[in-house]
């Protein structure tokens, strides 16, 4: 199997200069910056048509990580491989611009994936049925609720398929039956070969049913990397 | 340079998106796409009949005098404004997808271009009902409105990098745009109005007021420009426009963790 992700040694830390108000330029201007570790030398390869979990707790780097891989950010030191392979980070409220039609923000979105133009419209149709927005896909994204939004993102990420998907908390997205619906797709999408995919969840219950391995960060660490029950199984009795 | 490479990769985003955002501004509005004309225009009148009637101004052919440095002022207040809170208003794009940031940037100016594109067209309207001569010496207009591109780029970068920094910058850029407008001769002629040598000062000193001046000499007396100032603007804003595009891509990587 080839490699998919490889992600060598990595250090991120943010240095959270705190937005500062013209008024108190002049003084001390050391003390609004703090540095804050995320990714403490974070190790880990990922293998193509491989899904694999992320655990941890709040605060551990997760978002960080798929972050970091999604290009986003940068790391600090160590290396992030993906091969050529187009890569998509979905996560709740995707970035759209809320004063465009639901319409357009799809065709923007597939053009900041890295899709063509052409291939977005051919799909357009597809992922309007997804969605299940109807008659809304006209209106601007800001009258949506937050799972009309959801559902848009979702639909745009399953049906515009990167190499690489990273999804960060989203299935459960709007309501019991939709949900049943994306986690189908999901499977569906994850059953192609040669699709990776890397998720970070909450629900052990998802986890176990999607995943074959599974990544614990703990502090911005590796804790464990392996099989998917011996992992969570770590993670439970060590309280997460 | 990589900045290019972006441009080409970015393009059709750039396009697509000023379209977009183009479309949705007249949307829900009754007379829809007619406020591209009607807003500089009904700018216009209300200046032209401040200056003519309460101030009693007497000049050939001043409501275009005053639409061509609105034009220019419209477009440089506009995207200064926009790129101080550019990257916080896209923050749901930018903490969850690649995109170099200039990208936002050339959108917004590719917005406000089209609408100033819509002015050229009304001031060339306005020349012809006024039997003003179209000559060649018009064309002068066009090194200055690149000049205008540049610097709105240029300047527009260091706002939009700063703004991430620096919380209440909209305030004081507006106090500075506020200050620049009286000093770019809007609606009076900086030339006359203002004593010698103070004026060629100005002018020299000021780049917007030379963009305005130039553009008015081209469009109204078919005028070349004043090469010198011209010039060294023009490279002045350049170097400002690399060094911007320099610092965006050095601090890219912190923006998202700041906001």
């Amino acid at each position: 199997m080839a490699l998919s992700i490889e992600v060598k040694d990595v250090h991120l830390s943010y240095r959270t200069i705190n937005p500062v108000s013209a008024k108190s330029l002049g003084r001390g201007a050391g003390k609004r910056s703090s540095r804050f570790e995320a990714l403490r030398g974070v190790s880990f390869q990922v293998e193509e048509g491989e899904i694999l979990g992320v655990v941890g707790r709040n605060g551990s780097g997760k978002s960080t990580l798929l972050r970091t891989i999604a290009g986003i950010f940068s790391p600090d030191s160590g290396s992030i491989e993906t091969f050529g392979r187009s890569v998509s980070l979905l996560a709740i409220g995707v970035g759209f611009q809320p004063r465009l039609t639901g319409r357009d923000n799809i065709i923007l979105s597939g053009l900041l994936l890295g899709f063509g133009e052409e291939e977005i419209r051919a799909r357009m149709e597809e992922i309007i049925d997804f969605s299940e927005l109807g008659p809304f896909i006209d209106r601007p994204v800001k009258t949506y609720s937050s799972g009309m939004y959801s559902k848009l993102a979702f639909a745009i990420t399953v049906t515009l398929e990167t190499d690489i998907i990273l999804i960060d908390e989203v299935l459960s997205v709007g309501d019991a039956r939709f949900n049943k619906k994306s986690f189908a797709r999901m499977k569906e999408l994850i059953g192609g070969a040669d699709r990776t995919v890397l998720m970070v969840s909450h629900a052990a219950g998802t986890i176990r049913q999607l995943c074959s391995r599974v990544l614990w960060l703990d502090q911005g660490r590796v804790r464990m990397v392996g099989e998917t029950e011996e992992v969570l199984r770590a993670y439970g009795e060590a309280g997460g | 340079m990589r900045f290019f490479r972006d441009l080409k990769k970015y393009r059709r985003y750039i396009t697509y998106s000023a379209g977009a955002v183009l479309k949705s501004e007249v949307a829900g509005s009754y007379l829809s796409w007619a406020w591209w004309v009607l807003d500089p225009l009904l700018f216009m009148l209300v200046y032209t009949f401040v200056a003519q009637v309460v101030f009693r101004t007497q000049m050939e052919h001043f409501p275009i005098f005053v639409f061509i440095g609105l034009m220019v002022w419209s477009f440089f207040e506009k995207d200064l404004v926009q790129s101080v809170s550019l990257l916080r208003a896209n923050r749901g794009i930018i903490t969850r997808i690649y995109l170099p940031k200039q990208v936002l940037l050339l959108q917004r100016m590719a917005v406000n271009g089209f609408k100033l594109l819509i002015s050229l067209g009304l001031i060339l309207g306005m020349l012809a009902v006024s039997r003003v001569p179209f000559t060649w010496g018009m064309l002068w207009a066009l090194p200055h409105l690149a000049l205008l591109l540049l610097l709105t780029f240029a300047a527009g970068s260091w706002c939009l990098h700063l703004g991430v920094f620096i919380e209440d910058l909209q305030n004081v850029i507006s106090v500075l745009l506020k200050l620049l407008f009286y000093f770019s001769g809007v609606f009076y002629d900086i030339a006359t109005m203002v004593p010698a040598p103070w004026n060629r000062l100005l002018m020299a000193a000021n780049p917007v007021a030379l963009v305005m001046a130039g553009c008015r000499g081209a469009l109204l007396r078919g005028a070349g420009p004043d090469w010198g100032p011209l010039l060294l603007w023009t490279g002045a804003a350049l170097l400002a426009a690399w060094l911007g595009t320099w610092m965006i891509y050095r601090y890219e990587n912190s923006y998202g963790k700041v906001i």
